[in-house]
């Protein structure tokens, strides 16, 4: 059973492709590292998964799954750190799924939030407000916010981005207990080793799909020359895509 | 000596104590809507909505005379007209919302002052621009009464979604849809509130008992719950200030409100606990952890 369905998708912004015609599925419970140069379509794939950017073509499917059963860590969260909120209350944003506008946050609740907490090492952080984090303990709340989600569906835009070793590990050790939870997670990176090490699935991607399968396979110096290769500019005077056509015509 | 003061006008005129009830109800529901403006960086947006209800009301003016209920109904139609455009047009071509809003209550005040000068009569505006809360009627206390009770209860119902679309409003749009409706319940809480208050205020100063209390929290607290706690009490202060300082004084009542809250901005400026300048000048010595 497929936790991702790619019917020929293609994502982008104002007409211009970002993500070109991919196909394919994602198993439930997959671990699937997306790479790719920058401007890639990597971030665009995953605002189309999680539903905050409509495909202008082909579609994708959730495998029954519902919006909220899928958590989201953006790149650059437009978060507004001068806002007067502990870590604790936003952490807690995060058990939306339950308590949505009135719930109640019960004893049982405040029990989750603080586990949460301590299980990204910011014990005793619970009472500061969220502007005086750094960075590194600011990327530990979204991980506890996304712990707290609980969703089956865990969508990770290049969660390691200027965060330090230690910080590192110990959010990879978590993105590890999700995969063993039998969670799907799919997480746009740029560290090769890391994929190499800790990702059984890989999908390359240079606005097109280049190659996705077992890591080991696809991990290849030859497909990573090729998505280097990947023109970024886009044409403002190209014409309407006709690969449509051909695809429908072959079928 | 000191009772004839600070109490006595209030158990001698009624006047007195009715605007002291409708001060008390717009610190109550203006306040909490100011610190959610500051906090979303729409303080000028409070202002801009300001200018958009005077030419409705200046309508409802011309259409019935001095008839608060027509000229509360004419603002309240310009004022959402203008905050719902704005805020639809701003979400759906990713338009800046100030700049949507900017066009949309420049469209406005012109609109209303050609409709004005095409009526040709020589009206006076005097009560409309700056309020007179020491002649409130009881229906116009009730009504002021009604709309911070709605206020109350709609931020009560929109208080998360409001809450975490401020702090981070992608992690919103991805759990739930009630970002859109809850910012547009919001703008509408803003409108009727500056209605609310340009009845004791006036239109041009309506604004400052919802903002500058807003602004003195700041100084006073890094908690959310705190911050309007103290913008609600800062702004009852101000406005009981302001109508004794009037009461003694000749300086009318609106300005009087708000010359006492701007001195208690000032102090809190100087001497406020968060971010306060003589707190930065002489912070201590530097702490161990």
């Amino acid at each position: 059973m497929a936790a991702l369905h790619f019917h020929n998708v293609t994502l982008g912004y104002d007409r211009h492709p970002a993500v070109h015609h991919l196909s394919g599925e994602v198993a439930r419970g997959a671990l699937v590292a997306v790479i790719g140069p920058n401007g890639a379509g990597k971030s665009t794939l995953l605002r189309g998964i999680v539903g905050i950017l409509k495909p202008l073509d082909g579609s994708i499917h959730l495998g029954g799954l519902d919006a909220r059963d899928v958590a989201y860590l953006p790149q650059s969260a437009e978060i507004d750190r001068s806002f007067p909120i502990s870590v604790f209350d936003f952490v807690g944003t995060g058990l939306w799924r339950a308590t949505s506008l009135f719930g109640g946050i019960g004893k049982a609740a405040r029990g989750k939030i603080l586990r949460a907490i301590a299980s990204v090492g910011l014990n005793g952080f619970e009472n500061r407000p969220i502007g005086t984090l750094s960075g590194g303990q600011m990327q530990r709340v979204l991980f506890a916010r996304v712990l707290l989600q609980d969703a089956s569906l865990i969508v990770l835009d290049e969660p390691f981005n200027a965060i330090d070793a230690k910080t590192t590990a110990d959010l990879l050790a978590l993105v590890k207990q999700w995969h063993n939870e039998g969670r799907t997670v799919l997480a746009a990176l740029h560290d090769m080793e890391m994929v190499r090490n800790h990702f059984s699935e890989t999908l390359v991607l240079a606005r097109g799909p280049v190659a996705w399968g077992p890591t080991a396979d696809v991990l290849t110096p030859e497909n990573l020359l090729v998505a280097m290769r990947m023109c970024e500019a886009f044409d403002d005077s190209a014409a309407a895509c006709a690969a449509d056509d051909i695809s429908s015509r072959a079928a | 000596m000191l009772y004839d003061a600070l109490i006595g006008p209030f158990t001698e005129f009624e006047f007195m104590r009715r605007a002291l009830a409708a001060v008390i109800a717009l610190a109550l529901a203006g306040a909490p809507i100011g610190v959610f403006l500051m906090l979303r960086r729409m303080s000028l947006v409070g202002d801009a909505m300001a200018h958009a209800i005077l030419p409705g009301a200046a309508v409802g003016f011309l259409l019935s005379g001095l008839n608060l209920f027509a000229m509360t109904a004419g603002g309240l139609i310009a004022g959402f007209a203008v905050a719902i455009l704005a805020g639809v047009v701003a979400r759906s071509t990713g338009l800046k919302e100030d700049a949507s809003l900017a066009t949309f209550y420049l469209a406005s005040l012109a609109l209303g002052v050609t409709i004005v000068s095409i009526k040709g009569t020589n009206i006076d505006l005097l009560h409309v621009l700056f309020g007179n809360i020491l002649a409130m009627d009881d229906q116009t206390l009730l009504v002021v009464a009604f709309n911070a009770t709605v206020t109350l209860l709609v931020l009560a119902v929109i208080y998360r979604p409001l809450v975490i679309e401020s702090v981070d409003p992608l992690f919103l749009r991805t759990v739930s849809r009630a970002g859109g409706p809850a910012h547009l319940a919001f703008l509408a809480l803003v409108v009727i509130n500056l209605v609310n208050g340009f009845q004791a205020l006036g239109t041009l100063l309506a604004v400052g008992l919802m903002i500058l209390p807003a602004g003195i929290a700041r100084f006073w607290s890094r908690d959310l719950t705190a911050m309007i706690c103290i913008a609600v009490v800062a702004a009852a202060i101000s406005g009981y200030a302001g109508l004794v300082l009037s009461f003694q004084t000749r300086v009318p009542s609106g300005p009087a409100i708000i010359l006492v809250a701007t001195v208690i901005y000032v102090v809190s400026v100087l001497f406020g606990r968060v971010g306060g300048i003589v707190r930065q000048l002489f912070p201590g010595r530097h702490l161990e952890a």
